[in-house]
């Protein structure tokens, strides 16, 4: 898959991911996970961080975002990352299975949401809707 | 003990802890990111749930001896353990979770105390059954086998 223009001047043809997640146990096995597919990847523990990382100039094809983390949670988040003008995938990873939890969620700005835990298969398909 | 029979105990083991609810498939997804790139994978993440569930456990052991109890706390730290728990597919830790969950919920100290107790019981039967595991598996990494998955 090649760099498409609006991350003009990298020179790596790799995908790339933000972990945005509070739990330590979390961040270490979707690290892994995002490495096993060739995905370079950093992680954040919370939506602000999320935030600052953005402000800084770097941007990435995929953020993972989980939905409860203190200072700053998932959905505004992705609302504040939406307000910059960031139009990375921005796919949703959280236990919550309510439809109405769920739905304020996407409708922050996700593009997908995953219930955790996050697998291999879960990932490829997320991944999918970025190709797609 | 020949390598055989090593290998053959830590397939029974394994099956065992599943069998019995203390993994689940979620344990089977971490095997499978383990390979000779990340070859202690799974011991690495395993020993970040001790150290994050043994900091959690005494947290909560703190928050529940408060005179107020602040249960919204209670519940934040409950629910980054049943996160961790759920993560590594350590099943019966995350089931005691959820009940503790309810409880903050409907701020029943009663309730948390008892579920305080289950959950310290099921992490230490977990961690334990673990331990065992990886121990056995190094016994036959030792001897120059290799691990059955």
């Amino acid at each position: 898959m090649a760099a498409q223009g609006r991350h003009g001047g990298r020179k790596s043809n790799k995908m790339t991911a933000l972990v945005v997640d509070d739990n330590m146990v979390n961040q270490t096995i979707h690290h892994r996970l995002l490495d096993n597919l060739g995905i370079e990847n950093e992680a954040v523990s919370n939506g602000k961080e999320a935030v600052d990382i953005h402000c800084s100039g770097k941007t990435f094809d995929l953020i993972l975002m989980d939905m409860d983390m203190p200072v700053m949670n998932g959905i505004e988040a992705t609302r504040k990352l939406r307000e910059m003008g960031i139009r990375s995938m921005i796919a949703g990873v959280s236990t919550r299975s309510m439809e109405r939890e769920v739905q304020e969620f996407m409708e922050a700005g996700l593009d997908d949401y995953q219930v955790k835990p996050l697998t291999v298969s879960k990932l490829i398909s997320i991944i999918h809707k970025i190709n797609g | 003990m020949d390598l055989v029979q090593l290998q053959r105990q830590l397939v029974d083991y394994k099956t065992s802890l599943y069998n019995e609810g203390f993994l689940d498939e979620q344990f089977t997804q971490l095997q499978e990111l383990q390979d000779e790139n990340n070859p202690d994978f799974v011991v690495e993440v395993v020993s970040l749930f001790f150290e994050d569930s043994e900091r959690l456990l005494n947290e909560l052991t703190k928050a529940l001896e408060q005179q107020s109890v602040d249960f919204k706390r209670v519940d934040a730290h409950v629910h980054q353990l049943k996160g961790s728990s759920s993560s590594i597919g350590a099943q019966r830790v995350q089931k005691v979770c959820i009940a503790f969950r309810n409880y903050c919920e409907e701020q029943n100290i009663e309730g948390c105390v008892k579920c305080l107790q289950q959950v310290r019981h099921e992490y230490s039967l977990v961690k334990t059954k673990l331990e065992s595991m990886f121990q056995l598996q190094q016994q036959i990494l030792s001897a120059g086998g290799s691990i059955p998955m």
